[in-house]
């Protein structure tokens, strides 16, 4: 919208341009998150932290993997869980009820994590008492992949009933993830969901992507995501 | 809606820079905004009258450059403009791409008074 006039679109006329100094900046807009993400990288690499940054759309069972893999492990590894939501803490709820530390972060009308809410979550966990932290990011398939959160990986959760052609619609988030679990397979024979289109198109947009296919209900493939899990730990101790 | 944090970051940017120059009022400020930025510009210009009251660029213009994707070949090295983060080379076909242009998110310049 023009905000001489308020008309739009700001393109369709020009009103008498500004006689003042110019001054050039060339300063990038994510400057700001960049840094705060390279001091929370270094913050968790001082801890020998592994972080995982779990990204959807709204629904996929990100929260539900979340309870599940805690359950099974936290006998063997210590876990520590940051929730990013508009509004609630219910997903903190339900990881705290596992017994595991969490913090809610309410991102009000943000629809992304950021650097700083993360450095500041943080704070509420004994980071030399943890093995791996967890964010669970706003369920949102666009913004949060712009934003870097110092992060190891980037863990995009694809369930069945979304359709197989999210990696392609939705190519950034896709691009910028490191391992893909295709979640609800559990579901599968109820459904039109071509499987082998779905790793044929998160390949074709990310041809380094590791894709693991789980269901929470019937727990197959979770064997394979926690040696997943596992063996990216094992690297980030050595 | 990410445009506002990054429409907030414009205006801290060039409030920050305009009171390094003394100025008592930013004119206008130009962005960059690439087509594969995620940014929509024009809900940069919706947010930008709200997140300016107040500050040095009250009442400022803002001035959105877009910048067209393009891509080059890595096989036969041609470039190409792209209007999606996929593409294949028009030439031969190849997938193996890289990305030249169409990411940007700057803010270039500004005019104070
Ligand atoms: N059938 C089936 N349902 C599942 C599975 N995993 C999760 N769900 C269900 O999917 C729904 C959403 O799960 P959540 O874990 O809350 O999803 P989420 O991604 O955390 O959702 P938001 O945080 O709101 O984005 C719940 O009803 C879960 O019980 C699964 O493997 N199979
Ligand atoms: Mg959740
Ligand atoms: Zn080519």
């Amino acid at each position: 919208m023009c905000i001489d006039c308020g008309c739009a679109p700001a393109e369709h006329h020009h009103h008498d341009a500004p006689k003042g100094k110019k001054i050039t900046i060339e300063e990038d807009l994510l400057a700001k998150n960049n840094r705060l993400a390279q001091r929370n990288r270094a913050l968790f690499q001082q801890h020998a932290l592994l972080v995982l940054n779990l990204v959807s759309s709204p629904g996929s069972g990100k929260t539900t993997i979340l309870e599940t893999t805690l359950t099974d492990l936290q006998s063997e590894l210590a876990f520590a869980v940051l929730e990013g939501d508009q509004q609630t803490s219910n997903d903190a709820d339900r990881i705290a009820a596992t017994g595991v530390p969490a913090h809610q972060i309410n991102t009000g009308a943000g629809c992304h994590l950021d650097a700083h809410m993360v450095g500041h979550g943080v704070e509420h966990f004994d980071l030399d008492a943890t093995d791996i932290l967890m964010i669970e990011n706003v369920g949102n398939l666009v913004c949060p992949a712009s934003f870097d959160l110092g992060e190891d990986a980037k863990v995009a959760v694809l369930s069945v009933t979304e359709g197989e052609d999210k990696p392609l619609k939705y190519p950034q988030m896709f691009r910028a993830s490191n391992l893909m679990l295709i979640n609800k397979m559990d579901l599968l024979p109820f459904l039109r969901f071509d499987l082998e289109k779905c790793r044929e198109y998160a390949k074709r947009v990310n041809p380094q992507i590791e894709i693991i296919e789980l269901s929470c209900y019937s727990r197959d493939g979770l064997e394979r995501w926690y040696d997943w899990l596992r063996s990216r730990l094992t690297k980030k101790k050595l | 809606m990410h445009e506002l944090g990054i429409t907030q970051s414009i205006v801290e940017i060039a409030e920050r820079t305009a009171r390094e120059q003394h100025a008592a009022k930013v004119l206008s400020v130009t962005v960059e905004v690439g087509s594969l930025s995620g940014v929509v510009p024009e809900a940069l210009d919706f947010c930008f009258e709200a997140c300016s009251n107040g500050t040095l660029l009250e009442g400022a213009q803002l001035l959105i450059e877009r910048i067209a994707a393009c891509a080059r070949c890595l096989d036969c090295g041609r470039e190409f403009p792209l209007d999606q983060l996929l593409a294949c080379c028009p030439v031969c076909d190849s997938a193996a791409c890289e990305l030249l242009a169409g990411e940007e998110l700057r803010i270039k310049e500004m005019e104070i008074d």
